[in-house]
């Protein structure tokens, strides 16, 4: 090989550069994300912590085929309160802080769901 | 037994026949079996399979929503007056944007003269009333509704009730409903409609569109499932401008006023059955 000794070590410093982000943040996954909630009298959500955490999207997501496509406005009652399947006019209510609830979350998980396009909370500016 | 390779390949090829052919044998001996059963029922099913037939298309939903606009109660100044008020209620509850352009105008109830309104009703002699007023125009929610059709991802869709609905989450903004809306009912958002609401007067119980989906009036389904009366229904309460309820009652407001009072319809050559109504 002509100029091996200038290639290989060029290459060498090359490939290190480019897999710096790799090896700088190996086994280091950042802060773990801490969602904050307000406290306004509510200690129970419409299901239990894990299945929200794990399966929340989808429950939006059947809310809003009931709530929209068949007209079905029946609101949840937990613990004789009610809440109407909604996420700006229920959700919102105890997770009143988005930027702390939701991007906490959203963000650690490179998540950008496309809700914020049209709901929003009316305290925070859009 | 001894067997020549001639008649092995005879027996196999017969047999291959008679099972690729058994099925299809049997499927129509049995089909035919049943045809012939029906067949023999036919004397007393026919006529019970046609009244029931003209029960389907006959009989109405139990809620069809409909609108009578009065339009004696919006001449003049004053009329003119509550017709801004009926087209304010409705942006604010509904967080419609305001944009100075028309290009990029919303709007999901407006006013215009009679000749765009019902421009295949122009006749010559308009009374005075008719002719230099502004009419409320709005959705017609119809019962025939092209917009449907035309709709490729079914965002927009017919409720039970006849209330023609948009489910913003599936429009993909290909705006084929606005080409095929013969009352220009639909706008499209241009722009981020956010910066163009009033903050002052936003409703922080609805949400806001987002760029590059159509909109147009809804009916109120939100405030008709707390029990309430449409936005421009409700602004309008004190003369009656506008009359909203359930066609298919024959109790209703609606259509007692429908009885009473002859009403025209906008566009009713195109066979959209419009459920809204105008008294001239």
């Amino acid at each position: 090989m002509y100029d091996g000794n200038k290639i290989i070590p060029g290459l060498v410093i090359f490939v290190g550069l480019m897999t710096f982000p790799l090896w700088y943040n190996f086994g280091d996954a950042g802060p773990v994300p801490n969602p904050q909630k307000v406290e306004n009298g509510a200690s129970k959500c419409v299901r239990d912590t894990q299945y929200m955490r794990t399966s929340h999207m989808q429950l939006l997501d059947d809310w809003r085929d009931e709530v929209v496509r068949d007209g079905d406005r029946t609101p949840l009652v937990i613990d004789g309160k009610k809440y109407d399947k909604s996420l700006m006019n229920s959700c919102m209510e105890c997770h009143a802080n988005k930027q702390k609830f939701c991007d906490e979350c959203h963000v650690y998980t490179a998540v950008k769901p496309y809700c914020w396009d049209c709901h929003y909370l009316p305290k925070e500016k859009f | 037994m001894d067997i020549k390779r001639r008649k092995f390949l005879k027996i196999a090829g017969i047999s291959t026949i008679a099972g690729l052919a058994a099925p299809s044998a049997l499927n129509t001996l049995f089909k035919g079996g049943e045809a012939a059963a029906s067949s023999g029922g036919a004397a007393h099913g026919a006529p019970a399979a046609g009244g029931h037939g003209a029960a389907a298309s006959g009989t109405p939903a139990a809620i069809r929503y409909g609108m009578v606009i009065d339009q004696r109660k919006f001449l003049g100044k004053a009329g003119e007056e509550l017709a801004g008020q009926c087209i304010a209620a409705c942006h604010t509850v509904h967080n419609v944007p305001n944009f100075d352009n028309k290009k990029d105008e919303i709007k999901w109830i407006w006013h215009t003269p009679f000749e765009n309104a019902f421009p295949t009703s122009s006749q010559n002699h308009l009374s005075e009333g008719v002719e230099g007023g502004e009419f409320l125009v709005l959705c017609n929610h119809c019962d025939n509704p092209p917009c449907v059709r035309v709709c490729p991802t079914k965002a927009t869709f017919k409720r039970p009730d006849g209330i023609v609905a948009m489910d913003m989450h599936r429009c993909i903004g290909c705006r084929f409903c606005m080409a095929a809306c013969p009352y220009g009912a639909r706008s499209f958002n241009w722009r981020d409609p956010r910066p163009f609401i009033d903050k002052a007067t936003l409703n922080t119980k609805f949400p806001t569109r987002m760029r590059g989906v159509v909109e147009k009036c809804n009916f109120c389904v939100e405030r008709l499932a707390q029990g309430l009366q449409p936005a421009c229904v409700e602004a309008a309460s004190k003369v009656q401008g506008l009359i909203f309820g359930n066609l298919n009652d024959p109790n209703s407001m609606i259509s007692k006023v429908l009885k009473k009072n002859f009403t025209i319809q906008r566009k009713p050559e195109l066979g959209t059955l419009p459920s809204v109504f105008y008294i001239i």
